[in-house]
């Protein structure tokens, strides 16, 4: 009895490893932020639009809001353009921009250029604010909630289906809570 | 009498801030021509801790090893740290906190790593018990037909 019952839970239990660990629906490269739950990290940086004005999420508080990491430099930061200039349209939250590794310059033409979904545009001079939020790459996305803590995070680029199903229906339960 | 003795905060707080100042611009010059630390033991602190660390747009090399811009990034990041007098386990936790566990390469022993650290002590008992029941099968076969 044993010698077949063995064998078999042993190639169940690699079905089962398998299952998970070759699904090619599974992003390997996404890591569990360990921000989510936690306060969202505070940032007063330099507006890209306007070098005089100061950008900071302290004057968010009691919002739910977006943060958008991206770059000129990121590919994929252009394709997810239109879509987050869709979003914006749609005025459901502030979208805050986070720009990453990037010159200021190159920065106002993409959004002169382009058109700037963002109620304003922080410039992350040397990476600090990115490390604070956990940033690995562009484009990211988080939401934060009313009480100013971040409830997910988004990596790869927005699609209006991406905003449809992970965003609205948090954004909704965020404002629930919250009120 | 109370607004000499009220001038005594101020005058400390003076005085740190001064301090801090001082301690600010030496921190700035306490690397040499190659940008290594100039404290050597500091150097070799800096070099074990960022090979400990995983760069997470390469995932497999450490930000030691990594030539990307965020890598360098968390090395001056460390380096800071280390200047400031942090200890290793405070650099490690200002990494976790904001990247997870998997910026480390040696996960810490906790319930969820359980496994990953048993699992080569769970191989070795399997095969003792193993061999033992082989050994065991053996002794008892006849010797010669």
């Amino acid at each position: 009895m044993w010698k077949f019952l063995l064998p078999f839970a042993a190639f169940v239990a690699l079905v089962v490893l398998f299952a998970f660990g070759l699904n090619p629906n599974r992003d390997i490269h996404a890591l569990p932020s360990p921000l989510i739950g936690k306060p969202a990290p505070e940032f007063a940086l330099m507006d890209v639009m306007d070098a005089s004005k100061v950008v900071s999420n302290a004057t968010l508080k009691g919002q739910v809001y977006v943060l958008n990491v991206w770059g000129t430099w990121c590919f994929a930061c252009r394709q997810e353009h239109e879509a987050l200039l869709e979003i914006a349209r749609q005025h459901v939250v502030p979208i805050i921009g986070l720009d990453y590794m990037d010159e200021r310059e190159k920065a106002k033409q993409w959004l002169t250029q382009l058109g700037n979904p963002y109620n304003a545009v922080a410039f992350d001079t040397d990476g600090r604010t990115a490390i604070d939020w956990g940033v690995y790459g562009a484009p990211e996305t988080y939401l934060v909630d009313t009480k100013g803590r971040v409830i997910f995070k988004f990596i790869t680029p927005m699609t209006a289906d991406v905003w449809q199903h992970e965003f609205l229906p948090r954004i909704a339960a965020a404002r629930r809570d919250g009120a | 009498m109370i607004p000499r003795a009220r001038t005594w905060p101020l005058g400390i707080a003076l005085l740190l801030a001064a301090l801090g100042a001082l301690a600010q611009t030496e921190s700035a010059t306490r690397l040499d021509a190659n940008g290594q630390l100039e404290d050597p033991t500091l150097q070799v602190r800096f070099e074990r801790i960022t090979k400990e660390l995983r760069c997470l747009v390469c995932q497999n090399e450490s930000i030691a090893d990594s030539n990307v811009e965020l890598a360098s990034d968390l090395r001056r990041q460390v380096r800071e740290m280390l200047i400031a007098g942090k200890s290793d386990d405070a650099i490690f936790k200002f990494m976790t906190d904001r990247y997870g566990e998997f910026v480390r390469f040696g996960p810490p022993l906790s319930a969820k790593t359980l496994l990953i650290w048993g699992a080569p002590f769970i191989a070795l008992l399997l095969g003792v018990v193993i061999i033992y029941r082989v050994a065991r099968n053996r002794s008892r076969m006849p010797l010669d037909e």
